[in-house]
């Protein structure tokens, strides 16, 4: 019954892979420049290292946010943000994401057992949906005129221009897997983590493996999982639907991204960061489809081309929408479970036929 | 460095090697017309072996370049352009080849004091090639100088034009007979064909150009 329950997590990891993942790679594929088999290889490998690095800090911001101490109830969080992203992304086409949703189902969680929402992480939680896109723009943007002016600069032949950026967008995706799974293993496996069914310690190999490592592997194979059997369709509407790109401008587009998921994901950076008396960032799970949104809308300013507005419109949507209805699904979700099936959806919390149960059974 | 470009660099050589003998070519045909004209049957005869060599190498090369743009899945976002651009600059080339063969062939008679207005459209048709040849050279390295040579090569057009014009005005105002000015005419006008294939692909070339640099 426990590894039921971890279902929902693998598809909510099944649905990142799919979707997330596949919008990194998109422009690299779309233009041709990687095959998808290249593509999916890089991909799940490099995402299950990231995973199994894994943020402790992204999973221990949304473990601020709610605190999820029963199984059934981190069961059904985790369905409703997948059920919510597979929906809106796969079957109406907005460009939401696991982030947003994951943060919806948590407050509903909050909302159903009455356990208070932390309004300083929610709002550190929001601020960055509107920060990562922003910044994936400007990083991509500087990147951009930079690559430009070095190939116009350096006299670099247009094949050589070819053979830097098709090694670069192989190096690149790979960071960007890498990040992703380091930043977004969170949403997939976070609210898990508190009640994880593995023992303290497990030997894989020459490895030991923690709990919460063990927790990270499984969701970094089941995002493997949808990079390999669901991601292509994405990919190629992602390299060729939102804007016209050239390949160095895709190359420019995943590094932005893959910067912006490290920066918000990656413990050691934060930690070099308070080493030199620097503002450190936030540990946030962020949404790798909106940081490449963003990065394509910051190359289409810089190229002055033409921006469909529509992209924009529906990111803005994507941030009200995703939440909302895993919110919506949550609570639903909870009450059946709580009150149809009589499982506990939080420590503490007896299921209603139990409560009338009589003394002494 | 070496192992990431070691392929590419081996390509980039074919492409020099091709725009190499589309201009070696260009210049062998100038010198064929010279030839003809002084007349030195002669080294008439090696030029026209010569330019037949340059021409099946650039052959050669070309149908190479293509393929392994192709079987390599190069330059996917302007494969299609360079390609159009190498058939293209093929047929300048194929032309110059052609019309010294005509030469050869119809062995025209051309009146000593036209052979200067010949030679001069030839040099200019030549010109036009070789600053195409630049234009290419740089569209794959440098693209920002393409229109400098671009511009050079509608320049050596015109002038071509005018040669052209005033060399069948020279040759309609003798008293040579219709059929003998027809047929000188007729050289003039494949003379003056190498300019113009230089220009159909110039214009391409401002658009792919163009196409890069947004």
């Amino acid at each position: 019954m426990i590894w039921f329950y971890l279902t929902s997590g693998l598809f909510l990891g099944w649905v990142l892979g799919a979707n997330d993942a596949a919008n990194l790679f998109g422009t690299a594929v779309g233009t041709r420049m990687l095959k998808f088999r290249t593509a999916a290889l890089v991909g799940s490998v490099f995402v299950v290292i990231g995973a199994v690095a894994g943020s402790h800090g992204t999973a221990r911001t949304l473990g601020r946010l709610g605190a999820i101490d029963a199984l059934p109830g981190a069961f059904m969080v985790a369905l409703a943000a997948a059920i919510s992203v597979f929906v809106l992304l796969m079957k109406i086409g907005l460009p939401v994401s696991i982030t947003q949703a994951i943060v919806g189902a948590i407050v509903g969680w909050n909302l159903f057992t009455g356990r208070p929402t932390d309004l300083k992480t929610l709002t550190q939680l929001l601020s960055t949906w509107l920060l990562s896109p922003v910044l994936a723009g400007v990083i991509a943007a500087g990147l951009f005129l930079l690559a430009r002016s070095s190939v116009s600069g350096l006299k670099i032949h247009l094949l050589e221009v070819d053979g830097i950026t098709r090694s670069g967008l192989l190096a690149a995706g790979a960071f960007g897997a890498f990040s992703l799974g380091l930043n977004d293993i969170a949403n997939v496996m976070g609210v898990f983590v508190r009640v994880s069914p593995f023992p303290e310690k497990t030997t894989l190999g020459p490895f030991q493996a923690t709990s919460v490592e063990m927790l990270f592997l499984l969701g970094g194979l089941a995002i493997a999982a949808g990079i390999c059997t669901y991601s292509r369709r994405v990919m190629l509407k992602v390299g060729t639907g939102l804007a016209a790109l050239s390949p160095l401008a895709a190359l420019v587009v995943v590094l932005s991204a893959a910067l912006v998921l490290f920066l918000f994901g990656s413990p050691d950076l934060q930690r070099g960061l308070k080493a030199l008396h620097l503002p450190g960032w936030p540990l946030v799970p962020i949404s790798a489809t909106q940081a490449v949104v963003g990065a394509i809308l910051g190359i289409s300013i810089v190229r002055r081309s033409a921006i469909r507005t529509k992209a924009l419109g529906d990111i803005l949507l994507g941030w009200l929408v995703a939440p909302l209805l895993a919110l919506v699904i949550a609570l639903v979700g909870l009450f059946v479970l709580q009150n149809v099936f009589e499982l506990p959806v939080a420590a503490g919390r007896v299921p209603a036929a139990a409560r009338t149960s009589p003394p002494g059974r | 460095m070496t192992l990431l470009f070691g392929r590419t660099r081996a390509l980039e050589a074919q492409i020099d090697q091709l725009l190499d003998a589309i201009s070696e070519g260009c210049l062998v045909f100038e010198q064929g017309i010279a030839d003809y004209l002084r007349p030195d049957p002669e080294q008439f005869e090696k030029r026209l072996a010569a330019i037949g060599e340059y021409e099946h190498k650039a052959d050669e090369l070309r149908r190479e370049i293509e393929t392994r743009l192709y079987r390599e899945s190069l330059i996917p976002d302007h494969r299609g352009d360079v390609l159009g651009l190498l058939e293209n600059i093929d047929n300048v080339i194929d032309e110059a080849k052609k019309t010294l063969w005509q030469f050869a062939v119809e062995r025209p008679e051309i009146p000593a004091e036209l052979g200067p207005g010949y030679l001069d459209l030839a040099r200019a048709g030549t010109q036009a090639a070789q600053h195409l040849v630049s234009a290419v050279r740089a569209f794959f390295r440098d693209i920002t100088i393409v229109p400098d040579h671009i511009h050079k090569v509608y320049f050596y057009e015109r002038e071509a034009d005018k040669l052209a014009d005033r060399l069948k005005r020279r040759i309609f105002s003798m008293d040579v007979g219709l059929a003998r000015q027809i047929h000188l005419r007729y050289f003039c006008l494949h003379v003056e064909n190498i300019s113009d294939r230089a220009e159909d692909v110039a214009d391409r070339l401002s658009i792919y150009t163009i196409k890069r640099t947004i």
